[in-house]
């Protein structure tokens, strides 16, 4: 090609200028355009027709929630399927009983009504519930131990903030009494201390992850809860991270301190669903297990958050902000898990703890690489630490 | 969480029902308790309907649209269908039915609806009902999209049995039946076709009742003539007839729907009247499905029992509960003459069956 043949052929392939604003715009909105006409072909000219004509309707139905009042049940149910679900009848322990559902009618796709019954259910005792719709089709609930559902009333918001404050904030408190001794550390020591906290941090990570993924699995399939609990978890990350590094610097000292506490406050949220759920379940022996298991497992939790402060002369105050913030989210969980709320909701929380646990981990791991190098990160004191961190925070979770 | 596609919404196959039934009149008059103005909202969730005052809470919700349906509990205890008596070219007097398979859905509890199939549109199907010794003939059309067979419980040739290899219709096509009306009795018909627990909780079944002829029976005469409908010793009795079934509404071979006739507590919504200077003859069939035996309790009072309605003496003398087999049936003889009027429950004595919807109430004025 002769030299200056070059920018001839160039400029005759592209144009000299920038298209105008309004064709890029009228390109990007081809695809929409496109877009509407084929699900207008699908829904007006009706292609699958003779697919699904005469089809078995499918029906779907989830109790998300169980309220037990003296003489009462209360479900909170949520439908999925081709078409509205009518819960026409209700058994209860393989009788037919009165009931109201609210609103009446048939339940819409992802729709959720309250079905109200009267029966005598019998404190400590099982009771099977079976839900007959319109087509005969029936889902089964069990009430494995029968409990009255917490009131929200101060007296029992009270009992339940303090199990909450024994779970989270106190162990968290305890384990930051160790700055002093972290403070004494070498680099050495402290490098040590830093990479546990990762270990500690990445067994709540999974922890956290995997309770959130459970809780998605007792969901209507067409929420695709799983795939919105690991989307959460990267969103919260991705965003947790852009806030800490929004001055241009990564989190250090407080501030990291700070998110880690805030992704421990998360998990702790998580934690005292756990313990309120199983409170709300009538698990209560089951529920003073939970506590002394999540208290010991917490005291780790202060350590992590300590680390990052080491040499940075915090003030007592920064301290108890620490604690509220990694500990009080502790309360509201067991509040909300007490009341059994949604599971949907449960693992989207989950999910966003995840997130804020995932970003710490990376900034305490950035925090390391920073400190002595990348290959740091790679060194026996290290990866010991998180081998170390991991372990702890295991061998603990069996005393849950 | 489960996932259960819908059975299939069954079309009917086009074949009208054969309404050949001409309910013989006199003498049956059992009326319902409560009358037309009983009627609940139809889309009737919320609230106990009824005399389920009396029921507590264990009830089903709504009403069931026994128009929508085609047939009616109440109408069903004493529709004897006689069928017509022509005469053959050769001078035989024959008693002929025409009964059509039809697949339907049926609403067995308020708002349930059992993708049903029936002969002639209906569960139990067609009461028929005859005298011993006539020569019989039914005409069963298939109008179904499934082969179907009437197999009478009965004595008769193996050609009439209604079985897979002697009576079988395919959709479309028929079948005459013919055998001499033996033994007197309370009997039933059904669909033997295969796979029979499917044919036969799906809604093919019906009550066959002979009556004793009195001039066979000159040592029992006056018991004789008292089965004779249209009689003058028959018209002293109010006589019903109660066919125990059961629905598998999500076809995992359990019922979840247990009742008389069809209907989840009909007769507990809306019991049977029953007067008491006139006996009640109750003509009852097992033909629920599944659950090796039912069985009949009634409160308040005791009956006489004649199994299989085979003998004009009981065979059960004062007894409150009698149970039945799978197929089993037999007559129950009940006076109510030294009775307080009120409400008196019968139902069956397992308490599951009572509690998912076999539970009636008579109400003796
Ligand atoms: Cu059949």
């Amino acid at each position: 090609m002769a030299p200056d043949a070059g920018p001839a052929v160039a400029s005759a392939a592209l144009p000299a200028t920038r298209p105008a604003p309004w064709r890029t715009a009228g390109w990007l909105t081809l695809p929409l355009v496109v877009l509407a006409a084929i699900l207008a072909l699908l829904i007006l000219g009706r292609p699958l027709e003779r697919l699904t004509e005469g089809a078995p309707p499918v029906e779907q139905v989830t109790v998300e929630r169980t309220r037990l009042d003296p003489g009462l049940i209360t479900l909170s149910v949520r439908a999925d399927g081709s078409q509205p679900v009518r819960i026409a009848q209700v058994q209860v322990d393989g009788a037919y009983r009165s009931f109201t559902i609210d609103p009446p009618g048939p339940v819409d796709r992802l729709g959720t009504a309250r079905i109200t019954i009267p029966y005598p259910w019998v404190d400590g005792e099982a009771h099977q519930i079976v839900l007959v719709t319109s087509t005969g089709v029936t889902f089964e609930h069990a009430i494995e131990v029968a409990r009255a559902t917490p009131r929200w009333d101060v007296p029992t918001l009270w009992l339940l903030a303090t199990v909450g404050l024994l779970l989270g904030v106190a162990p968290v408190a305890t384990g930051l009494l160790a700055y002093p001794g972290l403070a004494a550390l070498s680099a050495a020591g402290l490098r040590f201390v830093l990479a546990v906290t990762v270990g500690l941090l990445g067994y709540l990570f999974l922890d956290t992850l995997g309770e959130g993924l459970e809780q998605a699995g007792g969901t209507l399939d067409r929420l695709r809860a799983q795939a919105a609990v690991w989307v959460t978890m990267l969103i919260s990350a991705g965003a947790l991270t852009m806030i800490g590094r929004r001055g241009g610097r990564a989190p250090e000292g407080a501030a990291l301190a700070a998110f880690i506490a805030l992704g421990i406050g998360l998990h702790n949220l998580g934690e005292g669903l756990a313990v309120g759920a199983a409170i709300a379940a009538g698990e209560a022996a089951l529920a003073t297990f939970l506590v002394i298991g999540f208290t010991i497992h917490n005291v780790s939790e202060g350590f992590g958050i300590a680390a990052p402060l080491v040499g940075r002369r915090p003030r007592p105050l920064t301290f108890v902000g620490l604690a509220a913030l990694a500990g009080l989210p502790a309360v509201p969980g067991v509040w909300i898990g007490a009341q059994a709320v949604s599971p949907f909701w449960v693992a989207i929380c989950l999910g966003i703890g995840a997130g804020a646990i995932l970003q710490v981990i990376l900034e305490v791991l950035a925090l390391i690489a920073r400190r002595d190098g990348p290959s740091a990160l790679t060194a026996p004191s290290s990866l010991g630490g998180i081998g170390a961190g991991l372990a702890v925070m295991y061998l603990t979770a069996l005393f849950v | 969480m489960l996932t259960v596609p819908k059975r299939r919404l069954l079309l009917s196959a086009g074949a009208a029902a054969g309404a050949v039934a001409a309910p013989a009149g006199a003498g049956f008059a059992i009326r319902s308790a409560i009358g037309a103005n009983h009627a609940a909202p139809a889309s009737g969730h919320g609230g106990p309907h009824g005399v389920s005052g009396m029921a507590g809470d264990n009830i089903v919700v709504g009403v069931v649209d026994h128009a929508r349906n085609g047939f009616d509990p109440h109408a069903i205890l004493t529709d004897w269908d006689v069928g017509t008596v022509v005469t053959d070219p050769d001078g035989t007097r024959v008693r002929e039915w025409v009964v059509t398979a039809v697949d339907t859905e049926v609403e067995i509890a308020p708002e349930v609806m059992f993708p049903a199939w029936t002969f002639d549109g209906r569960i139990p199907g067609p009461t028929l009902r005859c005298t011993e010794g006539e020569k019989l003939r039914i005409i069963f059309q298939n109008g179904s999209a499934h082969p179907h067979t009437m197999h009478f419980h009965g004595i008769h040739s193996w050609r009439m049995d209604g079985v897979p290899y002697a009576g079988l219709a395919q959709p479309g096509e028929r079948f005459v039946y013919e055998f001499e009306a033996k033994p007197f009795g309370c009997h039933l018909y059904h669909c033997h076709a295969l796979p029979l627990k499917r044919h036969i909780h799906k809604g093919m079944y019906g009550a066959f009742i002979v009556d004793p002829d009195p001039a066979r029976h000159p040592e029992a005469r006056g018991a004789a003539e008292s089965r004779l409908l249209g009689s003058a010793r028959n018209a002293a009795w109010q006589e019903i007839m109660l066919c125990m079934n059961g629905f598998d509404t999500n076809f995992d071979e359990e019922n979840e729907v247990y009742a008389v006739n069809t209907v989840a507590f009909a007769y507990q919504q809306r019991p049977i009247r029953v007067e008491r200077q006139r006996r009640l003859r109750i003509y009852l069939i097992n033909i629920t499905e599944f659950d090796p035996i039912n069985s009949f309790h009634l409160h308040g009072n005791f009956f006489d029992y004649y199994d299989h309605g085979t003998t004009l003496t009981p065979t059960l003398r004062t007894v409150d509960t009698i149970m039945q087999c799978q197929g089993q049936r037999g007559i129950l003889e009940i006076d109510w003459s030294e009775h307080e009027p009120g409400i008196y429950m019968f139902h069956a004595h397992q308490s599951e069956f009572a509690e998912l919807g076999w539970m009636s109430h008579f109400e003796v004025v």
